[in-house]
């Protein structure tokens, strides 16, 4: 055993270092987590060679079945990341005590949750690359303007994180992780992924289209099914629930 | 070695809900000691590092670490202090030694992180994930985690809970070295060993305050206690005269005698001599210190809690 040399000389490593050695460790632990890989990758993609292959759901518009369910499951793989996965992780993190040992080292809150918002972006494009490449297999012919289609993904994106980071930073662990896949759920079923809310009866589907989840698959399916301009009512609702969610999380948000 | 103290606590008061946790607690801690706080569960131990860790706004009272407020100048403070709490702090699923090089990498200037690893026999269970670390590797690596980024001060709640003793030696003589660098360590313990052996200086806190503090030895003071058996009966008058007159005698059993007194070699001289002269085998001679566990008790009592 050698002596170690532990004279002091205390400093923070430059923050550049710090933001990416956090977010690659917190992508990391995402993509070691099987829980949470069923949930990013394995669920939209089963849900989108199923749904393709077998005529199990009546879906809207022209184009073939893969045209219509692409842009929902990319929603829903935005929700899965951004929103359960996250809320699980943060949740049992801060039931661990991590948040709070990490909050002794020199990471500043803010590059804490930049980096968490940079391991989301990370798994998403993954997520959007492999559902891609799966739907145009599928005979997939997305239409419309590129931009319009990141502009809804970066939204969406962020109102699903200010949601996900409000339920882990005020709910226990536990009840986070019933919820966060409860809530996973039941925006699958009514939020307009794989069925369409013409399906709905008329006095519900004015409030379901208010939904985050829904105003993402329908931004996504005007864009990329129907070769539409900038939804830019749908990119209004959630940019509501951008500034809800993120408010509420900054302000309720507990670290302990 | 600077003149102001690294941890400067005045009339601390924390409170949860109706439960005051700290009362009005004072506490100064020299720059290069090592301070034991000892308490029992529920004195306020954890709440006073809590707040000088800066994770606890305190209801009244100032609290200084490193001449910093812990809250408000946080940004300045962390960088500097290392802390292990007393339990969890990492990613279920990260591997040790990626969490220890993970730490590392937040600090300008760490300690390399293999040989620290190795010393404190974590080499073995690096690529182990945190949830499966026994307890005794879980608490090596929060202490890895807290020396790594070299710090001036370190807080460490109860290190050596649940260690086997290799590890709680291997615990000691780092916190050893850590002193001998000059590095300022501030640690709880329920272990009165542990503080004896590593401690300059002990707090000992009670229902919120500090009800005793100064080195080891100061705390056990003079007085000690000297036994030794003979036949049942003797005449201790004859004893008593040859002993200053604040030393006590007496038989605390048939047999069993017990002198009190500030003791010295000239006392063992008096005694053994008075023995002698009355044809007695001191046996089982034996010179007591106080224990800093008697003092402790003497403190804040025997009963539980």
């Amino acid at each position: 055993m050698t002596a170690t040399d532990l004279t002091p000389r205390p400093g923070a490593a430059p923050v550049g270092r710090m933001l990416l050695a956090q977010t690659a460790l917190e992508t990391r632990m995402l993509l070691r987590n099987g829980e949470q890989l069923l949930l990013t990758v394995v669920i939209p993609t089963v849900l989108l060679v199923l749904f393709s292959a077998v005529d199990v759901v009546a879906v809207d518009g022209p184009g073939k079945r893969v045209d219509f369910l692409a842009p929902g499951l990319l929603a829903l793989a935005v929700m899965s990341t951004a929103f359960t996965g996250q809320a699980i992780a943060t949740g049992f993190e801060r039931r661990y005590g991590v948040l709070k040992r990490l909050g002794a080292t020199p990471l500043p809150r803010w590059a804490l949750l930049t980096a968490k918002t940079g391991c989301v972006l990370v798994t998403e494009l993954l997520q959007v690359l492999l559902l891609s490449a799966i739907a145009l297999g599928l005979g997939w012919s997305p239409h419309g303007n590129p931009l319009a289609v990141l502009l809804l993904l970066v939204l969406g994106t962020a109102a699903f994180s200010g949601l996900g980071l409000l339920m882990a930073g005020t709910l226990r662990a536990e009840a986070t992780l019933a919820g966060a896949n409860l809530v996973f759920i039941l925006l699958l079923l009514a939020g307009g992924v794989v069925v369409p809310l013409s399906k709905f009866p008329d006095a519900v589907r004015p409030v379901l289209e208010l939904l985050p989840i829904s105003a993402l698959s329908d931004g996504l399916r005007s864009v990329l099914q129907l070769g539409h301009g900038t939804p830019w009512a749908d990119l209004g609702i959630l940019a509501v629930w951008s500034v809800l969610g993120l408010a509420a999380a900054a302000r309720f948000f507990r670290w302990e | 070695m600077h003149a102001d103290p690294a941890v400067e606590v005045t009339g601390l008061v924390k409170r949860y809900g109706d439960k005051t946790a700290v009362d009005g607690l004072d506490l100064a801690i020299a720059r290069g000691s090592v301070t034991a706080v000892l308490g029992p569960n529920g004195a306020g131990k954890t709440t006073t590092i809590e707040t000088c860790e800066g994770y606890r706004r305190p209801d009244a009272g100032t609290v200084r670490v490193l001449g910093l407020d812990p809250v408000a100048q946080a940004g300045r403070l962390r960088p500097r202090i290392g802390v292990m709490l007393q339990s969890g702090g990492v990613y279920a699923g990260a591997r040790a030694l990626e969490m220890l090089r993970h730490t590392a990498a937040l600090y300008a200037d760490p300690l390399p992180v293999g040989p620290l690893a190795e010393r404190l026999g974590l080499d073995s269970c690096g690529r182990t994930p945190y949830r499966r670390l026994s307890g005794g590797q879980q608490q090596r690596l929060a202490l890895a985690m807290a020396v790594v980024g070299r710090p001036e001060l370190v807080f460490l709640d109860e290190p050596t809970a649940g260690l086997d003793p290799q590890a709680r030696r291997a615990t000691w003589e780092l916190v050893s070295e850590l002193r001998a660098a000059g590095v300022t360590v501030v640690l709880t313990t329920h272990q009165m060993d542990e503080a004896e052996q590593l401690a300059d200086d002990v707090a000992i806190v009670d229902r919120g305050r500090v009800i005793a503090q100064g080195s080891p030895d100061e705390l056990r003071g003079s007085d000690a206690q000297l036994r030794f058996d003979g036949p049942a009966g003797l005449d201790l008058a004859g004893l008593r005269k040859v002993l200053p007159d604040a030393a006590s005698v007496t038989e605390a059993a048939p047999g069993s005698y017990r002198v009190e007194a500030a003791l010295d070699a000239a006392l063992l001289a008096a005694v053994t001599g008075w023995c002698a002269d009355a044809g007695v085998m001191p046996d089982k001679l034996a010179v007591q210190r106080r224990s800093l566990e008697d003092v402790f008790l003497d403190l804040t009592g025997r009963e539980l809690r």
